[in-house]
């Protein structure tokens, strides 16, 4: 197992490799560079003045020449500076990333909660009026723009009903009910936007589960039903909805940014959009290479899960 | 109901079902019986048939849908704007057919390309096998996993003319349409390519293939002529599927302000003002979204209806 999860760690790391180095390439064919941003805050800058910048820089290097000197300081630790923080980049990252991990870990359990029951309700009894309204939630939660979700939600509950602040953050060292309030509108749209798809893998899966014959078998020798189904198929249906979800991760990550843009969020995903709008290109690169990190390792974890709830898969 | 064969239980049971016993007809009844389905493909040919008619309507009401009036902005719904007008004065209801244009059109060309790219992929990797059906797997797992949203941001934000586009090209105002299309096609054949390829597999090996080879016919002739027919049902289903998709991710880029740029409109783009207006004109923030709800949703259903009806499997 530990053999398996270093060879899964070393594989990350290539990916996390290849991605930085495309990652810095298309910020590179982002519209302007650092010079023209000077210049256009100091126009008295002349052409002259900005091919010498440029040269100083190292701006009018090949892109590959540029990205080993990148890469070369991000080993040492050394991420850059933020132009739009003025703040080392990790710096401002660091509790970002906290904000988004509570934001994504708080609608992922509750809408693993939600839909883990409810599935499972309608794939015990097929085609009745449960499963018909299972199935129509599940529809509407896959099919619902998120950022529209989030505008109903706002409209509903800052400004209709006035009960809960319409985005931003708790100010520093408030209370626990304030950052609850601040955190309930993002955390019900992301879980909202997450619940469909996995209502409809826990129903699928559940319904394949029950149709085993291990199934028939443990109803055979006389097991209850409540063990029959949390022992025998809920147990089974996970393991494909594992993997699944763990695939569905990046998904999860997109959410997480359009809810933050909504709600001005200070998490990693408004921070990369953000980072991106405002040419804050250091920003923009650590920012998506950490979102890839997280999106790798939680894979990881999920393949871990799996072979947990499978004794029947070996790693070695 | 099993495979049609020879013998008179199964005939008589035809008989008994009616009249329509040709491959065609039992999936036209299978589909038929999909309310669901029937339905949402009826929604959507009337919002085409809207869109289709967005000049009629705009002659029948008598003012252009460009046509900015800010003395008449945020207007409630009237005999002469019978949704209202946007933030600018400009009629809702033609802005929203208008849009439609675009989002369905967007929807519908950029599934078709990746259905394209995902067969071509799919038969080559799945008949071929090798490297190529190697590096398609990673590649594959790679898109599923990663934090798609972001990357996509900054796709879309790249300056054309340091790909060496034309001047003219990169700056034109339909320029946003191109890119979106390409970009989505771009991450969006992979699904098709996995369904294609795991079809191709199983077909390779089945009886017809072998006879067919054995008859000499070369690589180019199997792929197109024996398996291409037999691994469509996927594909169409799988395509429906992924409009819906395609329209959301489209709606999120556009209301970043990635997407569709103004002044053509879409969906996503004309709710990206929305958020300051939901105050004094919630009308602006619930209509397109509702559109876009509607239709994703119906085209989800759509595909539901078409893989019940063609997959063989789910007949119970």
């Amino acid at each position: 197992m530990l053999r398996y999860i270093a060879q899964r760690l070393s594989e990350s790391a290539l990916v996390l490799l290849i991605m930085s180095f495309v990652i810095y390439g298309l910020i590179g064919l982002m519209p302007g560079d650092p010079i023209d941003l000077m210049i256009n805050a100091d126009p008295k800058l002349t052409a002259a003045d900005a091919a010498r910048l440029r040269a100083l820089h190292g701006l009018d290097r090949p892109i590959w020449e540029r990205y080993l000197t990148w890469l070369g300081g991000a080993m040492q630790g050394d991420f850059g500076f933020s132009r739009l923080h003025s703040r080392p980049v990790l710096e401002i990252l660091w509790p970002r990333l906290g904000t988004t991990v509570i934001l994504m870990g708080l609608s992922f359990a509750l809408a693993l909660l939600l839909a883990v029951p409810a599935g499972l309700l309608a794939a015990l009894k097929p085609r009745s009026w449960r499963d018909a309204a299972v199935n129509v939630i599940a529809f509407a939660g896959i099919s619902v723009p998120p950022f529209w979700l989030a505008i109903l939600l706002i409209i509903v509950f800052a400004v209709l009903l006035g009960w809960l602040p319409a985005g931003g953050m708790a100010p520093r060292g408030a209370g626990l009910g304030a950052q609850i309030a601040h955190l309930a509108l993002p955390v019900a749209t992301l879980t909202l936007a997450t619940l469909g798809g996995i209502l409809r893998f826990v129903r699928a899966a559940a319904m394949e589960a029950l149709r085993q014959d291990y199934v028939r078998t443990a109803r055979a020798k006389g097991l209850g039903e409540r063990q029959v189904v949390l022992g025998h198929v809920l147990r089974n249906a996970m393991i494909p909805v594992v993997t699944i979800l763990a695939l569905n991760f990046g998904a999860l990550f997109s959410g997480a940014l359009i809810t933050e843009t909504m709600f001005g969020t200070l998490g990693m995903g408004k921070t990369i959009y953000d980072s991106i709008l405002g040419n804050d290109f250091n920003l923009a690169l650590v920012g998506l290479l950490l979102a890839t990190l997280t999106t790798l390792l939680a894979n990881l974890l999920a393949d871990i899960c799996y072979a947990w709830l499978d004794p029947r898969i070996s790693y070695d | 109901m099993t495979e049609p064969g020879p013998n008179t239980l199964t005939a008589e049971a035809a008989q008994a079902l009616g009249p329509a016993r040709s491959p065609a007809g039992i999936l036209w009844r299978r589909f038929l019986e999909h309310r669901l389905a029937l339905g949402s493909l009826l929604v959507l040919i009337l919002f085409a048939a809207a869109a289709l008619a967005a000049p009629v309507i705009e002659q029948l009401l008598g003012h252009d849908a460009t046509l900015v009036d800010l003395f008449n902005a945020k207007q409630p719904a009237s005999l002469a704007h019978p949704l209202g007008t946007d933030e600018l004065g400009r009629d809702l209801l033609l802005r929203l057919l208008y849009g439609g244009r675009v989002s369905l059109t967007v929807g519908l060309v950029a599934a078709l390309c990746a259905a394209v790219i995902g067969t071509a992929v799919g038969l080559w990797a799945g008949y071929f096998g090798g490297a190529a059906d190697a590096l398609l797997m990673r590649l594959t797992d790679g898109v599923i996993a990663l934090p798609l949203l972001p990357l996509l941001i900054v796709l879309a934000a790249i300056d054309l003319t340091k790909l060496g586009l034309p001047e003219a090209l990169a700056t034109s105002q339909d320029v946003s349409l191109y890119r979106i299309v390409v970009l989505i096609a771009l991450v969006g054949w992979t699904t098709v390519a996995r369904l294609v390829r795991g079809a191709t597999l199983s077909m390779k090996t089945r009886e017809f293939v072998r006879a067919a080879r054995a008859l000499g016919a070369g690589a180019p002739r199997i792929v197109l002529v024996h398996i291409l027919p037999n691994v469509v049902s996927p594909i169409i289903v799988a395509t429906t599927l992924s409009i819906g998709n395609i329209i959301l991710l489209e709606s999120v880029l556009s209301f970043l302000g990635l997407g569709i740029q103004p002044p053509i409109a879409s969906w996503g783009n004309m709710l990206t003002n929305a958020q300051e207006l939901i105050w004094d004109a919630p009308a602006l923030a619930i209509y397109p979204g509702l559109l876009i709800f509607a239709t994703v949703i119906a085209f989800n259903f759509l595909g539901d209806g078409l893989q019940d009806a063609l997959d063989p499997r789910a007949v119970e």
